[in-house]
């Protein structure tokens, strides 16, 4: 598949809004059972869902430029009960207001008392907006990654990896993010972002190397044989019906060597997993502090050869009707 | 239930394209806007086809055949383009099972072409939505045009008959005797698609003569030269008359 930007911004920007709204809840959550101690977070946590937002609004922006009629775009609520690009299209919106409005709670300082637990811990209202927005945020790691996951002919794609690493990845951009943003914000959760973003971005690196060496065996179940219907070992395509370009030439074809496959494949093996895993490493473990903030800055960009990688890695089953152009 | 197909003979397909322009002509002359061409007469012209011609060659010379493999969409009775589009401008009509973009209400956003493994679907630069064969819908009900026109434009243009349309849902169709009697079968099949379009192989009538078939065992011509001739001292005929 010929990578398309708009849409590898769009699923790492707000993949890593997501994990970085998880990243806020997460301490949130810690900080109300008494696992963190208790400091006055609200703004950070308000600043934080804003910077969620920016993320996620860029992200929604992006994706405008992969539309032909961007002006229809609302339409594409219409049919969530058949296709996942639908139901991402609701969840994207209704997680944004959730981040909104949890944000908004944190910064208005809400005390509103919903419930109080058998254990005195108290349930305000930004505790259900964060849970709501968890919630959201599981859901439209699930319908973006669903949306590759549920081609089966796309067979690179079609697997429950690609929904886990799409967590995964999220994740691991959205804890070093909070990382970064705490470094100034609230430097005493830094280090708890930094651990949490340390864990997931090794989780990542597993199942995505899973990823990896599961395409590597993957074998065609469709072949020039089964796409024209003729048994015979030795088929070759003369012509493509065309001297020009078409679509079918442009939008299912990568155009790149081998060999710039694989320069990026360890590229972001390298960006998105293993610097930054020693960078968080080296500022938790080694007396390092100022590598915590810069471990984003070197996955961010991990993360986007990742996203170029596994659109150039899927061979479409279009492509065996264009293999000569001629 | 109907369910409109094409069977693409390829025994007589014989690759001249006439179905190819004959559908670009119709299909950009109709309302609903015509197919882009960029750049027609350049060094790298680009355009939107609804139906494509292509070429390939079985076998290693000198035992090769060659085979034009007229390409459109399929119209699948489960295509896998429809339920991913998001605004529901793909749809599979239900009273003909043609599969077809309502172009008013397409974002573009090109997921049902990832859907569809047979690469039958193109967006058109110009209008900037998604496209597809329409099996001509708009010649095929019309009433203002002669019954045996009211056929796919490609049908009409074919000058071997290689292309043959009707409802494959009705067993007495020409299009369900073509593929029950002359083995017509779908493409891709391992995507559980169920292509309505069915494809015609090539056929080639070859004649099987045995060994023992090449010489008459019952020649009588031959039996005769093989009678064992009679030695001199054996009795002739003469001998067994003269008794």
């Amino acid at each position: 598949m010929k990578p398309a930007f708009s849409v590898i911004f769009l699923t790492t920007l707000i993949g890593a809004a997501q994990g970085l709204f998880l990243a806020l809840f997460t301490a949130q959550s810690y900080v109300l059972f008494g696992l963190l101690p208790q400091q006055n977070e609200h703004t950070f946590y308000a600043h934080g869902s804003l910077v969620a937002l920016v993320f996620l609004t860029g992200g929604l922006l992006a994706s405008f430029f992969h539309l032909g009629r961007p002006e229809r775009a609302w339409r594409s609520a219409a049919k969530w009960r058949t296709s996942w690009l639908s139901r991402e299209v609701i969840v994207l919106p209704a997680f944004m207001g959730a981040i909104f409005l949890y944000g908004l709670a944190h910064l208005g300082g809400w005390k509103l008392v919903l419930a109080t637990l058998e254990s005195g811990v108290v349930i305000d209202a930004s505790v259900v907006l964060g849970a709501i927005g968890t919630i959201l945020a599981f859901a439209l790691f699930v319908c973006t990654a669903m949306i590759y996951a549920s081609l089966p002919f796309l067979r690179e794609w079609h697997s429950p990896l690609t929904v886990i690493n799409t967590i995964l990845l999220g994740g691991a951009s959205g804890f070093s993010l909070a990382a970064t943003f705490a470094a100034s914000g609230a430097p005493e959760l830094m280090r708890f972002f930094a651990a949490w973003a340390f864990i997931i971005t090794l989780l990542g690196l597993v199942s995505r190397s899973a990823s990896l060496a599961r395409n590597r065996r993957l074998k065609p179940k469709s072949t020039v044989q089964t796409a024209i219907g003729i048994k015979h070992p030795q088929i070759v395509q003369k012509s493509s019906g065309f001297l020009g370009g078409a679509f079918n030439t442009r939008e299912f074809f990568h155009g790149k060597s081998p060999s710039v496959l694989r320069s990026v494949k360890w590229g972001f093996l390298l960006a998105a997993f293993v610097l930054p895993a020693l960078m968080l490493a080296a500022g938790l473990w080694a007396n390092v502090p100022e590598a915590l903030p810069l471990a984003f800055a070197v996955q961010y960009p991990g993360l986007l050869a990742e996203r170029w990688f596994f659109f150039a890695q899927a061979n479409h089953p279009q492509n065996i009707y264009y293999q000569a152009v001629t | 239930m109907t369910q409109l197909a094409l069977v693409i003979d390829l025994n007589v397909c014989v690759g001249c394209h006439a179905c190819v322009t004959n559908c670009k002509q119709w299909n950009t002359s109709g309302s609903a806007g015509p197919l882009a061409d960029f750049n027609p007469y350049g060094a790298d012209p680009t355009g939107t086809f609804f139906n494509r011609v292509q070429t390939f060659e079985v076998g290693k010379y000198p035992n090769t055949q060659t085979v034009h493999f007229p390409k459109s969409c399929l119209h699948c009775e489960e295509p896998p383009c429809v339920p991913v589009c998001p605004t529901g401008a793909s749809y599979k009509r239900a009273d003909d099972g043609i599969v077809l973009v309502d172009y008013d209400k397409c974002i573009g956003c090109k997921y049902c072409s990832w859907a569809c493994p047979y690469g039958a679907r193109e967006f058109d630069e110009s209008r900037r939505v998604m496209t597809k064969c329409t099996l001509c819908v708009d010649r095929i009900y019309d009433t203002a045009l002669a019954e045996n026109e009211r056929k796919p434009a490609c049908v009409l243009a074919c000058p071997t008959s290689a292309r043959i349309f009707g409802d494959i849902h009705d067993p007495d169709s020409p299009v369900s005797v073509a593929i029950r009697e002359s083995a017509g079968y779908p493409l891709m099949p391992e995507w559980g698609t169920y292509p309505s379009n069915h494809y015609l192989p090539r056929r080639k009538t070859a004649l099987h003569i045995h060994k023992d078939e090449l010489q008459r065992a019952d020649n009588p011509l031959k039996i005769d030269g093989l009678l064992p001739k009679p030695a001199k001292s054996e009795p002739s005929l003469d001998d067994v008359m003269s008794w």
